[in-house]
């Protein structure tokens, strides 16, 4: 390993330092700020640190690491996004009793599984950065261990988590059986018998259950909607957000690299999936009174659209997927940040009810929820807009109508949810209406991510080169179209 | 630039008119009405400035790039046909802006801001040639017309939004297939991606293909429009909404649907808009027919004036597929003066209920003795609406009739039975609202100056539209050789097919 090398991975080494220095100084000195402030401290100079290792990229690290400027890009998301998740946390567990400094400790943690995972080229730092995400996200939504929900939550997680994961190593065993390779690259490369290919082939199906699940899909989405009401507000947005970028980050390197998207099964099986979660997610949702549960299966379907823009393998596709999780990301954190903002200490503002008429109480809260509800629905204007409108693009241009045609219909299903929600908060609002604090950390990221929610929504040119530029790695490197 | 100015104002009054209702309830509505007068004074420039010495088809254009890694512009420019619907929606802007002077008094500053961004967004509707630009205005404008319904509406009021809401996005999806599937075919054939409206009008498609993409925007029209097995969002929508929201509903966000088959449609694919033509007649006559009926047997005031909207635009409709110079000529005359006898009728059954809180006939009755300035002018409008020769309706009418007897007589026939049924959901409207005895013993007061001036301006443009409707027709003309063009065109193209 040179010099260069351990250059090339300095955003990853920042992260995992940070959360060095933050367990040393809970250990001397429990203070709440000091550990969110060296967090926010340690994922600044990682964010920093992309721009000097952008120089640099590509640059593969002993086969295992492949720090291109698709990994730098999703790193620089992955990072904002757990800041803001930092950011959020300190407000919402302010109002908490008990020791909050652990949480950071994790979310940096996480926030470094996730880093591992987008950079990764070789299975060995796939189920690497996949266990550091998972073991700290265990720890995560069962945070607040006075709350009976969030501690089912915990546990699901952890025990569907783990079931998963196992799915997934007998899958890269079977892989690694045939090829006789981990890394995703070669697997393009090595010409197989028969029965060979179908070994093959089903420890890639394998490795979509490690996936799927980590996406909340269909079939994998089971936990999705209590984690999400059992964890607590910014744990949900980072579960929601942070993670499944991550791993869909990873799904694109692995799946166009190792060609194995090319198996018409993988493609079958992806577009099942991707059918069953658009109607699932839009489906289910439309019975649900509680926001995060409404949250949760609306991630569904939006994962399910990803989907979409992802089996249509071209370059526009990794360009699609790319600006949607952008804007996902942006919109989601958007609207957990309100739930967060709004929670009080015993219990989160989750219920429909507690939004009921929030604009004439809180005009701009109410306005940041309406611009990411519309968002997640896809009306002009906004970033999640454009996303669908890449995504459908996408569709389009491989002529995929099938799909996007069960997007179009869903999503309109899904609108009618979005639009309850919207509907509550502009109704009139109930005689005794509580009154929340409201951190002002909390409302500084809420600002800027509706600034950014609407900017590129009406101008996304510079995000639009941005991601072009970055996708150019993954493209050479796997020969698309 | 003035382009640009005309949705910049309605934008910025909107923000302002939000901001000032700290201090004053009354301050938002002065705004808005200035911002209205001053585009409908813009737009008249144009109208008046701009004909004699323009170059080429456009009086006024700007042209920006906008999200170039797609070739999307900001592109916006006016014609005859935009021109119109522009002086339309100002016009109808101000009477919306009036109508809800006493109406709305509730969340003043948020109401005019909603209004004022539906008109912006219409407006760039009317502009946008640009196709993704289309989209993105013919999108966002339902956003704050949904605020409209859900927030000052009536009785049933989420319950219409949402479902306004909800159809008009699946179908605007639809066509944003439609969409996306012509610029990646356009690519295809020429290498160039864009959504430029004049690059993508020559784009040759297999017929299958033009078919499908037809429909694609066809079914977004249809639902705007509306096309009778796609209307039943509007008796919903126009019902529940406030005054302003219905007249806007009925005069501006209608005649979309019929400026994009115009502008959109028949230009694009000309010869699938020609295959489909029988099917586009029969939808309109049923359309005529089955709202003349419904509006005839509704008791609620309101939803009868709404489903007489369905009836006028299926002559839209009619006038637009008929393929003639006449029947567009009507089409376009219809679509004006549909704006300013239903708006009309809108305006003076708001400002009914505002002074009985009911819109059921069943409880009204011997008003005329009691408003008779109010009724007086509702028969007059009733009058308009029912086709009366002199009043601008009738022009329209009798034209689009005149040109669907060329290509079918019994289409004809059918349409001409809608104008008779017209005649009875009218005058039943005048009887049982302000003749007959006055069972309830309502005492009311007539119209007040305000809205009498409305009234006033509104009867002034259909006397005129009735009497001397050339400006119009000129102003039109040179789009309908267009638009004859292309009708041209596609059937010779079916001829040497055969």
């Amino acid at each position: 390993m040179s010099p260069a090398d351990i250059l090339a991975l300095l955003p990853l080494i920042l992260i995992g330092a940070g959360s060095v220095v933050v367990m040393f100084a809970i250990a001397f000195k429990r203070n709440h700020a000091l550990a969110a402030g060296l967090t926010l401290v340690g994922l600044t100079f990682a964010f920093v640190s992309i721009y000097a290792v952008a120089s640099m990229a590509p640059r593969q690290v002993m086969s295992v690491l492949l720090i291109d400027r698709y990994a730098l890009f999703y790193m620089g998301l992955i990072i904002a996004s757990g800041g803001a998740v930092a950011v959020l946390s300190y407000g919402y567990l302010q109002e908490h009793e008990g020791q909050h400094e652990e949480l950071y400790l994790l979310l940096l943690l996480a926030t470094l599984g996730c880093a591992v995972l987008v950079a990764s080229s070789h299975f060995v730092t796939f189920l690497l950065g996949l266990e550091i995400l998972s073991v700290s996200l265990y720890g995560m939504v069962a945070y607040l261990k006075d709350r009976k929900l969030a501690l089912e939550a915990g546990i699901k997680y952890l025990i569907l988590a783990s079931a998963s994961a196992a799915f997934l190593l007998f899958g890269t065993a079977l892989i690694y059986a045939v090829a006789g390779t981990m890394e995703f690259s070669r697997l393009q490369e090595i010409s197989l018998s028969r029965s060979e290919s179908a070994l093959l082939l089903a420890g890639i199906v394998l490795t979509i259950t490690g996936i799927g699940f980590k996406l909340g899909v269909v079939p994998f989405h089971l936990w999705t909607p209590d984690v999400y009401e059992g964890a607590p507000a910014p744990v949900a947005g980072f579960v929601a957000t942070t993670s499944k970028s991550a791993m869909v980050a990873l799904l694109l390197r692995y799946f166009y690299l190792s060609g194995a998207i090319q198996y018409r099964a993988v493609f079958l099986v992806f577009a099942i999936i991707a059918i069953a979660s658009m109607c699932a997610g839009n489906l289910l949702a439309l019975q649900q009174t509680n926001v995060k549960r409404i949250l949760a299966y609306s991630s569904i379907a939006h994962f399910g659209y990803v989907l979409v823009a992802f089996l249509a393998g071209a370059t526009i596709a990794i360009e699609a997927v790319s600006f949607y999780l952008v804007a996902y990301t942006v919109t989601t954190l958007a609207a957990f940040g309100v739930v967060t903002v709004l929670s009080g200490a015993d219990r989160d503002a989750d219920d429909l009810e507690d939004y009921r008429g929030l604009f004439w109480r809180r005009p701009l809260m109410a306005g940041v929820f309406t611009a990411a509800l519309l968002s997640l629905a896809g009306i002009p204007a906004t970033m999640g807009f454009l996303g669908k409108f890449y995504v459908l693009a996408a569709g389009a241009a491989a002529t995929a109508w099938l799909l996007i045609i069960v997007l179009v219909v869903t999503s309109v299903a899904g609108l009618f949810f979005y639009l309850r929600i919207v509907v509550a908060l502009y109704s009139a609002p109930p005689e005794h209406a509580p009154i929340q604090m409201v951190s002002r950390g909390g409302v500084f990221i809420l600002a800027v991510l509706t600034i950014l929610l609407i900017w590129f929504g009406v101008y996304p040119a510079p995000l639009l080169n941005l991601v072009r530029a970055t996708r150019a790695d993954l493209t050479v490197a796997s020969s698309l179209p | 630039m003035i382009l640009i100015a005309l949705i910049g104002i309605l934008l910025a009054a909107g923000v302002l008119a939000w901001l000032s209702s700290r201090w004053s309830t009354e301050l938002p509505r002065w705004i808005s009405l200035i911002a209205a007068v001053l585009d409908l004074i813009l737009a008249a420039g144009i109208w008046f400035g701009g004909g004699s010495s323009r170059s080429n088809m456009w009086f006024d254009e700007v042209n920006y790039n906008w999200i170039p890694g797609f070739g999307i512009h900001f592109h916006l420019a006016v014609d005859g046909l935009s021109l119109l619907m522009l002086l339309l929606t100002f016009f109808l802007g101000i009477m919306a802006v009036l109508a809800s002077w006493t109406e709305i008094r509730e969340r003043v500053g948020f109401f005019h801001f909603n209004l004022m961004w539906v008109l912006a967004g219409i407006t760039g509707v009317f502009l946008a040639l640009d196709l993704f630009l289309f989209y993105f205005a013919w999108e966002l404008m339902l956003v704050p017309m949904y605020f409209l319904i859900v927030i000052w509406g009536h009785e049933r009021r989420v319950y219409a939004a949402v479902k306004f809401f909800l159809f008009t996005q699946l179908s605007g999806l639809l066509m944003l297939i439609a969409i996306l599937a012509l610029y990646f075919i356009h690519h295809q054939a020429t290498g160039v991606y864009t959504f430029a409206y004049s690059e993508l009008l020559g784009t040759q498609l297999s017929p299958g293909t033009e078919l499908w993409i037809m429909l694609g925007f066809f079914v977004a029209f249809a639902v705007k429009l509306p096309v009778v097995p796609l209307h039943t969002w509007l008796p919903d929508a126009h019902t529940e909404a406030p005054t302003a929201g219905s007249v806007i509903l009925a005069g501006l966000l209608l005649k979309t649907g019929a400026y994009g088959l115009m502008r959109f449609v028949i230009p694009l694919f000309p010869h699938a808009a020609h295959e489909f033509t029988p099917v586009a007649l029969v939808l309109a006559v049923i359309g005529i027919v089955y709202g003349a009926v419904m509006a005839f047997s509704q008791t609620d005031l309101k939803r009868l004036v709404a489903y007489t909207s369905v009836s006028h635009l299926g002559f839209v409709l009619l006038g637009i597929f008929s393929w003639n110079p006449l029947a567009l000529q009507g089409a376009i005359m219809t679509m004006i003066c549909h704006g300013l006898s239903t708006g009309g009728l809108f305006i003076l059954v708001g400002g009914l209920q505002e002074r009985i809180h009911t819109r059921d006939l069943d409880r009204m009755g011997g008003l005329w003795a009691v408003v008779p300035r109010l009724s007086g002018v509702a028969l007059f409008f009733g009058l308009a609406s029912l086709g009366l020769p002199g009043l601008g309706d009738f022009v329209g009418e009798f034209l689009v009739l005149l040109g669907a007897y060329r290509i079918s007589v019994i289409i004809t026939v059918v349409a001409s039975l809608g104008v008779l049924a017209s005649t009875f959901y009218a005058l039943r409207m005048v009887q049982r609202a302000f003749q007959g005895p006055n069972t309830h013993g309502w005492q009311l007061s007539d119209l007040t100056p305000r809205e009498g001036l409305m009234m006033a301006l509104m009867i002034a443009g259909l006397l005129w539209l009735g009497f001397y409707p050339q400006p119009v027709l000129n102003t039109f003309s040179p789009v309908m050789d267009n638009l004859q063009r292309t009708a041209q065109v596609s059937t010779v193209a079916r001829g040497d097919k055969r």
